[in-house]
């Protein structure tokens, strides 16, 4: 059960692009009967993120060979995830292509905003499920045609908590920390922000207003995302977009050489 | 966390090694910055293994200690958190070593 977010009980229930995948059968050997005397002892030593992991490099591989540069953008509820890949795509447009997967618990709302970029947008319903993961992510990026893409963008679900666990086979995990948050988030999720490759503080517009102490919050992102490139924008007025546009450029066009290699 | 989720893919493993087997004792192994609660991964074991081989098993967690790393030192050291500093050198951020493990260890069977 997730503390955080409520998440978990079932987990059948996630719609991919308004499909249920195939549901899986359950075996019923009913009765609860515990025997006593000599049991066997099989030794695992099985991590249990294995699975996940290994389907995360497998979708690695198909992105690399689709010459993709692929974003998990990641946040608090409400960081301002679908504004920032909005503003994001609609900027990009005539230059690079992008397409979006977008993780939803329940509405479709996000995506419904993100089509009007004009740009390709599969929603993920996760249901009680409080992150993306691997086999979703690659279940909805078919629905895609990747060959006519540059950038894949994934919104994961608003949640600083379980998504740092599970890879999808991104090149780069993006975090969102807002100006209207604590500026000690990256202390409280370390996980999360040590992982990422990129720290956003995005509405920059409202910083001010909402006596967001600068300093403070990037002293700490330098110490919980000390391997993160950092950027501060605001989406809504495009203050510091043109900084973040140019490094994802250079990244796409990095990713698309590795893959001719 | 998702509990739930890790729950499954436990049970999963168990399943598998136990081939149609009943499994008496699921041993898991969880490091204590792995963000997994015990109380959260108890009750998502009995909801998870309801009308499966491990119904009814006896879940066994074991704790694992963060231990972290200087590279100044070249030594581990003790750690509650993400960002203690080297006893020793005083260094922020050396990287964790152990601690946030989510394993599972083994699966007694009848
Ligand atoms: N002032 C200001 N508001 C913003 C900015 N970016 C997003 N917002 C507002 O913040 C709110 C949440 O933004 P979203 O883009 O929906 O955030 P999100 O992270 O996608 O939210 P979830 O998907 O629900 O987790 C909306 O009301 C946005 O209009 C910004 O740069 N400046
Ligand atoms: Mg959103
Ligand atoms: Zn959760
Ligand atoms: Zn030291």
């Amino acid at each position: 059960m997730c503390r955080e977010c409520g998440c978990g009980l079932g987990g059948g229930d996630v719609k991919i692009g308004g499909h249920a995948p195939a549901g899986h059968g359950h075996e019923h050997h009913g009765r609860d009967r515990r025997h006593h005397g000599h049991g066997e002892t099989v030794i695992l030593n099985r991590s249990l993120k294995e699975k996940n992991d290994r389907l995360a490099e497998r979708n690695r591989g198909f992105f690399r060979a689709k010459k993709l540069l692929v974003l998990n953008v990641v946040s608090s509820p409400g960081s301002g995830k679908t504004t920032f890949i909005r503003e994001t795509a609609a900027q990009l447009a005539g230059k690079l292509r992008v397409g979006v997967v977008v993780g939803d618990l329940a509405t479709d709302n996000d995506a419904a905003r993100l089509r009007t970029a004009g740009i390709p947008v599969v929603q993920i319903t996760t249901g009680t499920v409080c992150h993306l993961d691997a086999d979703m992510v690659a279940k909805a990026a078919a629905q895609l045609d990747l060959d006519q893409l540059d950038v894949l963008v994934i919104e994961n679900v608003g949640n600083l908590v379980c998504p740092a666990d599970y890879d999808l086979g991104e090149d780069l995990r993006v975090v969102l920390l807002s100006t209207t948050e604590g500026e000690d988030k990256p202390l409280k999720y370390p996980p999360m922000f040590h992982s990422a490759h990129v720290a956003v503080v995005t509405k920059s517009d409202i910083a001010a207003a909402v006596g967001f102490n600068r300093d403070l919050a990037l002293a700490n992102l330098n110490r919980g995302s000390h391997h993160a490139e950092i950027f501060e924008l605001s989406a809504k007025t495009g203050a510091g977009m043109k900084v973040w546009l140019e490094f994802l450029a250079q990244q796409q066009a990095q990713a698309a050489k590795k893959s001719r290699a | 966390m998702h509990e739930v989720a890790i729950m499954q893919e436990a049970v999963r493993l168990a399943a598998e090694a136990a081939g149609g087997r009943r499994v008496r004792t699921l041993r898991l192994r969880i490091g204590i910055l792995s963000g997994v609660v015990p109380e959260a991964i108890r009750f998502a074991f009995d909801v998870v293994t309801r009308d499966t081989l491990a119904a009814g098993a006896a879940l066994e967690i074991e704790s694992v200690p963060a231990v972290a790393w200087c590279a100044a030192c070249a030594a581990e050291f003790p750690t509650a958190d993400f960002f203690s500093e080297c006893p020793r050198c005083r260094t922020v951020n050396g990287g964790l070593r152990r601690g946030r493990e989510m394993e599972i260890a083994s699966v007694e069977l009848e």
